[in-house]
């Protein structure tokens, strides 16, 4: 298909979305992401039954937490297709980068002189 | 098992204003199950409060250790070699491990992350729901295993009484009258005859904190030093 999209975005492969834990999440805002988004499966379609359901719960306390702490939580989405759309893939990288930078950077970006430990 | 709920992030975060080095330490037995205080939970608060505070521009160092348990002696003594390196320690055990933890270091503020809330059972994963009040006079045996201190709006341990509805109590119909489940419970055992018998009220008003030595065991000498 050789579709294009934008090169901004880093790929972390997970064998299913439900192996995304909440921390992941956490930590690439943490570590100064503009953003993190997770696609996963069409919701009824897991191989692993609740994975994307999993993954979908997670996002949103993500979301939840990032706004107590005054973050934006639209910093992090979640996106669903299936393995055969390409197209939508792209579609969707696009679209996340487009919100991002409508946001703009992570304001933690500047202030990273004393990471967690925990 | 005991049942807490993280405290809310700003009255946790309202606590830390004035530390900028702390040691938050996690409990790996109820709170853990719970997931209210266990490794996770840490790791997750410490994500928070430290972006919270880098956005403040107050940085905070904040680390995190749990451990097996804070109501156990044995299990504190792992942090004495560290708490000297902190302005404050984050506590996100129950009530009791918070004070036990406390109590073995004076001389640092130690301060709650998470409201000990009731001693529950797991209906489902993150979904707990109260069952024990520990009274210490458990009147299960009459009340075919269940308890009217904790079910009962009114803790009656001789019920049911006038505002009962049908199954209902009166406080909110969707809550169950506790004394019309024990008589259905004990009904289906053949056992009615036990909802007659009289529990004679416990003595809340001198309830003193209370200590527990089980047969075989003795205080020892060195309790507390």
């Amino acid at each position: 298909m050789r579709l294009d999209y934008p090169a901004n975005i880093k790929i972390i492969r997970v064998p299913c979305t439900g192996k995304v834990d909440l921390m992941y999440l956490l930590s690439a805002i943490q570590k100064g992401a503009d953003g993190v988004y997770v696609v996963g499966c069409l919701e009824g379609s897991c191989h692993y039954k609740q994975g994307n359901f999993m993954a979908r719960q997670r996002v949103q306390q993500a979301r939840a937490l990032l706004e107590e702490v005054g973050l934006e939580g639209d910093r992090v989405r979640m996106y669903n297709l299936s393995s055969g759309e390409g197209p939508t893939f792209a579609a969707y990288a696009k679209e996340m980068t487009e919100h991002i930078k409508a946001l703009g950077p992570n304001p933690l970006k500047n202030r990273m002189e004393h990471p967690a430990k925990a | 098992m005991i049942v807490a709920k993280r405290k809310p992030f700003e009255e946790i975060k309202h606590f830390l204003k004035g530390y900028k080095k702390v040691l938050n330490v996690g409990c790996g037995t109820c709170v853990a199950v719970c997931l209210a205080g266990g490794e996770k939970e840490v790791s997750v608060l410490n994500a928070e409060l430290d972006m919270a505070r880098k956005i403040d521009d107050n940085p905070i160092e904040i680390s995190g250790i749990t451990i097996e348990r804070q109501c156990d002696r044995e299990y504190l003594e792992v942090l004495d070699a560290k708490v000297g390196e902190y302005e404050a320690l984050l506590s996100m055990a129950c009530g009791a491990g918070i004070q036990f933890l406390a109590e073995r270091y004076p001389n640092i503020p130690v301060f709650p992350a998470v409201d000990t809330t009731f001693i529950g059972v797991n209906q489902a994963v993150g979904w707990y729901e109260e069952r024990c009040r520990s009274c210490s006079s458990c009147v299960l045996g009459q009340t075919g295993g269940i308890c009217p201190v904790t079910l009962c709006a009114k803790g009656l341990y001789n019920g049911p009484c006038g505002g009962t509805n049908k199954g209902s109590c009166e406080i909110d119909s969707n809550q169950p009258c506790a004394w019309y489940m024990i008589y259905e419970r004990l009904k289906g055992q053949g056992r009615l005859e036990c909802i007659l018998e009289i529990t004679p009220a416990n003595d809340w008003q001198n309830q003193t904190p209370r200590t527990v030595i089980q047969p075989g065991y003795s205080k020892p000498e060195t309790a507390g030093k």
